[in-house]
């Protein structure tokens, strides 16, 4: 039986990415970034999971406003990489996993979640700044990804509630697959910030600060935040954090905290960083 | 008439909602145009003529060719859209912040490495009453 062992929640700012592609991890301003990344990279070699979920947005890239799917699941066999305006990440294109993203599908659409299915698709920096973030410039990653697009950009997006109770029937649907996977799943974005207009900056380090803690421990109280105290209290772009939601909703109720960062500044953005591990085995 | 938008209290925010999407729609597109090498190089070659292409307002040709990133957002822009403008144009995501706030490029690296913008007086327009 598949199983999902641990959850990773990472920020998928596309400056880290243009930091790295261009050579410039060193540099002061991003060197604890990076580091603060040294022994994530460490956790997931030794976890070596057979296929990664990662929950994301699409920055306009795959899709555009001709259709917005509130959730989006990727089944085809290999993602390429968008060109968002810079150029192409240089980064190997994504190899998906199509049999387990139909099932996952299959299992989602029956358990009442109208998923799109999305046969042809490209990724940008929402996916692919996490994959780099965790493990490095392989020639190719090192395993399978199914990309789980979600629509925080056009309101309304979903609600907080709605992304956990996915999380859940995610671990239900994994639960269901026959063959002996074991799966991460990734939660991105966040965590404040505001890239737009003149509030741009906007940055809530207790807030963040009790959304990480109450990950851990309290989800629920993370599950009521509404969308306005999102847009209030953590900028216009903070609404991301909902993804961490159907992370951490697919984990088991308790978890082990095993590693945390967060830093100010990555360009606009409070980076932010969790490892939760499911203990049952 | 559609229902209240408490967001609609946010100082210095857009909220980019079906209402916006529809208003900037063309000026989306047109932003996403140029995600393909050859339409950039299109776009700056010949701006006006570009824009031409798309069914937008004056107002929104104005706001592009002018760079006037605040406005774009008002007039239905999303920046994730009007971002590739601004790649095409060389420029980060950090650097259209800063444009959009006011500040220099230098003045809003320090806030950020200061910690960022705080949300205290941040909050709601009532607290952005006395500002210019």
């Amino acid at each position: 039986m598949a199983r999902i062992v641990a959850g990773v929640a990472t920020s998928h700012i596309p400056a880290i990415g243009a930091a790295w592609d261009n050579k410039k991890t060193a540099e002061p301003y991003w060197q604890p970034v990076f580091k603060g990344f040294e022994a994530s990279k460490d956790w997931i070699a030794k976890v070596k999971p057979d296929v990664c979920i990662v929950v994301y947005n699409d920055h306009m890239s795959a899709f555009s406003l001709e259709i917005v799917p509130t959730f989006a699941i990727g089944c085809a066999a290999e993602f390429p990489i968008a060109d968002e305006g810079w150029g192409p990440r240089p980064v190997p294109p994504v190899k998906g996993h199509p049999e387990l993203a139909s099932h996952l599908v299959q299992s989602l659409v029956l358990d009442e979640f109208d998923i799109t299915i999305v046969n042809k698709m490209e990724v940008d920096h929402g996916l692919t700044v996490p994959l780099t973030l965790m493990f490095g410039q392989p020639k190719e990653w090192p395993c399978p990804v199914i990309p789980l697009a979600v629509n925080v950009v056009v309101y309304p997006v979903p609600t907080g509630n709605r992304c956990y109770l996915l999380g859940k029937a995610i671990r239900t649907a994994i639960a269901s697959y026959d063959k002996d996977l074991r799966v991460v799943i990734f939660g991105t974005g966040g965590m404040s910030h505001q890239l737009q207009g003149p509030r741009a900056g906007l940055i809530n380090k207790a807030f963040d600060k009790r959304f990480l803690d109450n990950l851990t421990k309290d989800p629920q109280a993370n599950v009521r935040i509404p969308h306005l105290e999102y847009l209030r209290e953590t900028g216009s772009e903070g609404i991301e954090m909902v993804m961490w939601l159907i992370m951490r909703g697919a984990l088991d109720d308790e978890v082990k905290e095993v590693y945390r960062f967060y830093h100010v500044p990555a360009s606009n953005t409070a980076l932010g960083h969790i490892i939760l591990e499911n203990t049952r085995t | 008439m559609s229902l209240p938008k408490e967001y609609d209290d946010l100082p210095g925010t857009v909220v980019f909602d079906a209402d916006q999407a529809r208003k900037g729609y063309h000026l989306n597109m047109f932003c996403m145009s140029l995600m393909k090498a050859e339409n950039r190089a299109a776009f700056k070659q010949n701006e006006r003529a570009y824009l031409d292409n798309w069914p937008m307002t004056e107002a929104q040709k104005q706001a592009i060719l002018k760079r006037d990133w605040n406005e774009m957002l008002q007039l239905g822009g999303n920046i994730y859209f009007t971002a590739k403008i601004a790649a095409t144009d060389g420029l980060s995501f950090q650097q259209i912040a800063a444009m959009m706030t006011g500040k220099t490029q230098q003045e809003y690296a320090e806030m950020m490495l200061k910690g960022g913008r705080s949300p205290e007086g941040n909050r709601s327009k009532s607290e952005w009453k006395n500002r210019g």
